[in-house]
């Protein structure tokens, strides 16, 4: 089984941001970048224990970025992936992320491409989807359970109100969330030989972004909190009706 | 020319998401021209039809086929292609969610138009400039795209605007789409849907949440009172999920559901930054906590320092007082 897991690097969310280049581009400057959680608990852990279970496969892991996300790529191949291809790039959007990730992997055999349901800092949940759609591949959104037997993909997955369970045929591209698995925490051995598994630099595949970010601006907070006493419920409700009138 | 813009309906009502995307969709097409055309499966009961029409649906288009009505991302991907070819669509709206995440990267591809997912305002349009808003870094910022791609996608951030009531009646007329031999490929077996009376998280108007500050399982009945007093939505903060006190389609936060409702009551809840990732966008937010330098404070509209075992039935008599002088 061959499984190409697709990871992003993300801020930390408890990292402080900030702007530059009038307010133009986001700082990286002192900014700690992780795997998306999504991406490493759920895609990743997934991809390794279907391996584990089957007892062979490949698990291999596909990152658009500059070389300074080595790191993270470095980390995720601690957990336990096999190796590594780097697309030597910017991310620019979403868009420009599916294109790299279909052109990579059109023709090469993966039973699976697994992505996280979102990335953390922009939330868009939409590369799953136009990989899918680029290598008409069944897609599977949001992905809470995954199986494989044979060629036949099992999973389950939001709908409204609920669940379903779902199934496809390999190869297929699912976009993975909590309920999937448990996140591991990378040992020594597997730090150590991280070192030494291959990791590959691609260039730009295809090359079109659709969306730029013209600028950023930070949120305000909110106004100071008004303290209500504990005594005076009937005040919090009428506050709620009369001043921010939500009830 | 057109505004297009994919509809649902969801036990017997437009889906308000759907209301909002069409509001939406006629704010753009009053500002670049052209028509306001919604999409609905044509099983969906035809007298929901003039909802639409006053959000603001100039025409309304219905799809007959089997694969749609079983929610086939693939195939409204092909018919939103086909009405977005047929109608000369400038923008294709959708909402944010799980029919908007499934079928809008798709169309985008399709089209191979720029999308912006998550939008949080309406766009600016001016001098060939079309900019979206979303929010960015667990609420911290938001970020002013541009898109420069003739044909635009875009989803809308369910909660975000008020729906709009000033539209004409809209009836609705078949669209043909070609659908032989698409399909995701993908094929439902079983739905476990949870049987409740209250509005869906992601689409609840009011949450009452509650944290570890609860102490055990068996205390949620407080929570529980106060969130039927109000007609709101119980939501609970991820270790309460992780220890199973609560299910976890209720854990809100970046790992959980991100939500922004009206309302937020935090109960309990000491309000890490992963929490407020996915509720720093509710429009008011009450907390009540027994530790008066609890971080969440800062990140509140109206505090309560104390013992919840205490406030939360004094709260909840409070709120049925209101309720009944306003009948
Ligand atoms: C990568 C990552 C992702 C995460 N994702 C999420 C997420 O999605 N959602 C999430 O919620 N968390 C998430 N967390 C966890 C988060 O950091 C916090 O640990 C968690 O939100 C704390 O939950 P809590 O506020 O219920 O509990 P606590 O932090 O234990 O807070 C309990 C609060 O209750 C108050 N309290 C106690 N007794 C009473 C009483 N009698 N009356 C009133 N108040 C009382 C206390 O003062 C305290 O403020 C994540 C963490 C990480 C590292």
């Amino acid at each position: 089984m061959k499984i190409l897991v697709c990871i992003s690097s993300v801020p930390d969310t408890t990292t402080k941001i900030a702007f530059v280049s009038e307010n133009r581009e986001f700082s990286k400057q002192g900014v700690q970048f992780i795997i998306n959680p999504y991406d490493e608990w759920y895609a990743l852990v997934r991809a390794l224990e279907l391996k584990e279970a089957k007892g062979s496969g490949q698990v291999t892991l596909f990152h658009v970025g500059l070389a300074e996300n080595e790191a993270i790529i470095r980390k995720g191949l601690a957990i336990g992936a096999d190796d590594a291809v780097r697309v030597d790039a910017d991310p620019g959007d979403a868009y420009f992320v599916a294109q790299q990730i279909a052109a990579y992997a059109a023709g090469k055999g993966y039973d699976l491409i697994l992505v996280g349901k979102e990335t953390i800092d922009y939330n868009s949940s939409m590369v799953g989807g136009m990989v899918a759609e680029l290598m008409n591949l069944p897609y599977v959104s949001m992905a809470s359970k995954l199986d494989v037997a044979g060629a036949e993909i099992t999973a389950e997955c939001d709908i409204d109100g609920g669940t379903a369970v779902v199934t496809c045929a390999a190869p297929a591209v699912i976009s993975c969330q909590k309920g999937m698995a448990e996140a591991r925490i990378p040992n020594m051995r597997g730090i150590m030989a991280a070192r030494t598994k291959p990791l590959e630099t691609v260039q730009v595949l295809d090359n079109s972004t659709l969306t730029k970010v013209e600028n950023y601006r930070l949120n305000e907070g909110r106004q100071a909190v008004k303290m209500i006493d504990a005594g005076s419920m009937d005040e919090l409700v009428r506050l709620l009706h009369e001043e921010a009138k939500v009830i | 020319m057109s505004v297009i813009v994919y509809t649902e309906a969801t036990k017997g009502k437009i889906r308000k998401n759907s209301l909002e995307a069409v509001t939406y969709a006629a704010a753009i097409a009053a500002k670049v021209g052209g028509e306001v055309v919604a999409v609905i499966d044509a099983a969906v009961d035809a007298t929901l039809h003039a909802d639409l029409g006053k959000a603001g649906a100039q025409k309304l288009l219905t799809v007959n086929h089997a694969s749609l009505s079983a929610g086939d991302a693939r195939a409204w991907a092909a018919v939103m292609e086909q009405v977005a070819q047929a109608h000369g669509a400038k923008v294709v709206v959708f909402s944010h969610d799980l029919g908007g995440k499934d079928i809008a990267p798709r169309v985008a591809v399709r089209l191979k138009a720029g999308i912006v997912a998550g939008a949080v305002d309406f766009p600016t349009i001016e001098g060939g400039k079309f900019e979206v808003r979303k929010t960015a870094f667990s609420g911290k910022a938001t970020a002013v795209y541009s898109i420069n791609s003739d044909v635009k996608v875009i989803t809308l951030l369910p909660n975000s605007i008020p729906v709009g009531s000033s539209g004409a009646a809209v009836s609705g007329s078949a669209f043909d789409a070609k659908l032989d031999g698409v399909s995701s490929g993908v094929t439902i077996k079983e739905r476990k849907t949870r049987q409740s009376t209250t509005v869906p998280l992601p689409e609840a108007e009011l949450v009452v949440s509650a944290g570890r500050g609860l102490k055990a399982p068996e205390n949620w009945g407080i929570v529980e009172d106060l969130a039927t007093a109000l007609g709101a939505t119980t939501a609970c903060s991820r270790p309460v999920a992780d220890m199973h006190w609560r299910p976890h389609h209720e854990h809100v936060g970046q790992t959980g559901v991100a939500i922004r409702p009206n309302l937020y009551i935090a109960i309990g809840i000491s309000g890490a930054i992963q929490h407020l990732a996915g509720v720093n966008g509710s429009k008011t937010i009450v907390v009540i906590n027994n530790d008066k330098e609890a971080p969440f404070f800062k990140a509140a509209d109206y505090g309560v320092v104390g013992d919840a075992f205490e406030i939360l039935p004094k709260l909840t008599e409070s709120v049925k007082k209101f309720k009944a002088s306003q009948n």
